[in-house]
């Protein structure tokens, strides 16, 4: 029964707790990201470019939020696989996503 | 786990474990994961919308740049700061309901209510001005082409190919002409326009939920409600309340921030 997870206080011994720091550290840097998106947007960069700039700073933001608000990152085992779950799901739906894509390429009547 | 080892622990006399489980670990993992499950569906329900976004705006991505430019971005701005501030709050009161304080507690999630209701109110009075420009869905949509901006012109301008559209951005009110292509550009506003209001009013619809739930925890902790001597029911509020900000994270660039291309 062995945690690799430091607990200065006895408070609650079974279970990490995260320090204020932590959380104003990822709150900055989740303003700064946003400021970033913002910013971003006014920058033309071509379409597809700016779409994935806005996408990735909302993934990295995400993934802040999960990881260290939701406490995931101090998380057991089982945390993580099941907060992953999610997400991955979410890959397999958008891969419908390559029906739409690929309609055009063969012309069938009827469709 | 040895007896010593569990009294050393703490866990063993522990008065908020409850009988199936067997020490407070796997008490603790279980709300987690049961949290968890939870947040998994909730990702599949708004993921389906997201794909449903996506689709759309990769058939019209022309129609849904000129429709975003009716979004006022800094109100967004300032509701996203809003939404990541009670976040941090939020994280506060499971940090203080960890540290069994019980006065911060109920003061950061106070905090975290207003913040919320801010959220609302700043939600509110967009949607108000797109009842006034007639541009919620439904029998009263008007939809007419503006021409963007100050900063919104330094972005590309949105690409209108017909004539008719051209036209149509003249007027003030549209009535739309025989042609059909006209009627065709105003439904695919209206599409832009639907899921905005399914993506905002059900995220929307999130928040009050999490206020009634921080509110409820409020009223628990004033009255010193058993329950609430034990953190978790804090925590998985606060897991909650977290999944409502990373939707705002997601819904805040994909409305208010399409790029031209």
């Amino acid at each position: 029964m062995e945690h690799e997870l430091t607990h200065s206080d006895a408070a609650h011994p079974t279970h990490h707790i995260t320090q204020p720091k932590v959380y104003y550290i990822v709150y900055c840097w989740l303003i700064l990201l946003m400021a970033l998106t913002i910013g971003a947007s006014y920058v033309n960069m071509g379409g597809g470019l700016n779409n994935l700039v806005a996408m990735t700073i909302a993934v990295i933001k995400a993934v802040l939020v999960v990881l260290f608000f939701m406490q995931v990152k101090s998380g057991t085992r089982l945390t993580w696989m099941w907060a992953a779950i999610g997400f991955i799901w979410l890959i397999f739906l958008f891969g419908t996503l390559g029906d739409y894509v690929t309609r055009n390429w063969i012309s069938v009547t009827g469709w | 786990m040895s007896v010593a080892a569990a009294e050393e622990h703490g866990q063993h006399h522990d008065p908020h474990l409850q009988h199936q489980f067997q020490d407070m670990d796997q008490q603790n993992e279980s709300y987690v994961v049961g949290m968890w499950t939870f947040l998994v569906t909730e990702i599949m329900f708004f993921g389906a919308l997201f794909l449903a976004y996506t689709i759309y705006r990769r058939d019209y991505p022309d129609v849904f740049l000129e429709a975003h430019h009716h979004l006022v971005v800094w109100m967004g701005g300032v509701n996203t700061v809003v939404l990541l501030t009670s976040s941090l709050t939020m994280a506060m009161a499971v940090y203080y309901a960890q540290m069994k304080n019980r006065q911060r507690q109920m003061l950061f999630l106070a905090i975290t209510i207003m913040f919320s209701f801010c959220f609302l109110i700043i939600k509110g009075f967009e949607w108000k001005n797109k009842f006034e420009e007639h541009h919620v869905p439904g029998p009263y949509f008007e939809y007419k082409i503006e021409e963007p901006k100050g900063a919104e012109a330094r972005r590309a301008p949105a690409k209108i190919e017909s004539a008719a559209l051209t036209q149509m951005s003249k007027g003030g009110k549209v009535v739309f002409p025989k042609d059909a292509v006209v009627p065709e550009y105003a439904s695919r506003a209206q599409l832009f326009f639907s899921l905005y209001f399914a993506m905002t009013g059900l995220h929307a619809f999130h928040v009050i939920i999490g206020i009634l739930v921080m509110g409820t925890l409020f009223f628990m902790l004033m009255f010193k409600h058993p329950a609430t001597d034990y953190y978790m029911p804090v925590e998985m509020a606060g897991l909650y309340w977290h999944f409502v900000d990373i939707v705002w994270i997601f819904l805040f660039p994909l409305f208010y921030l399409i790029p031209g291309s």
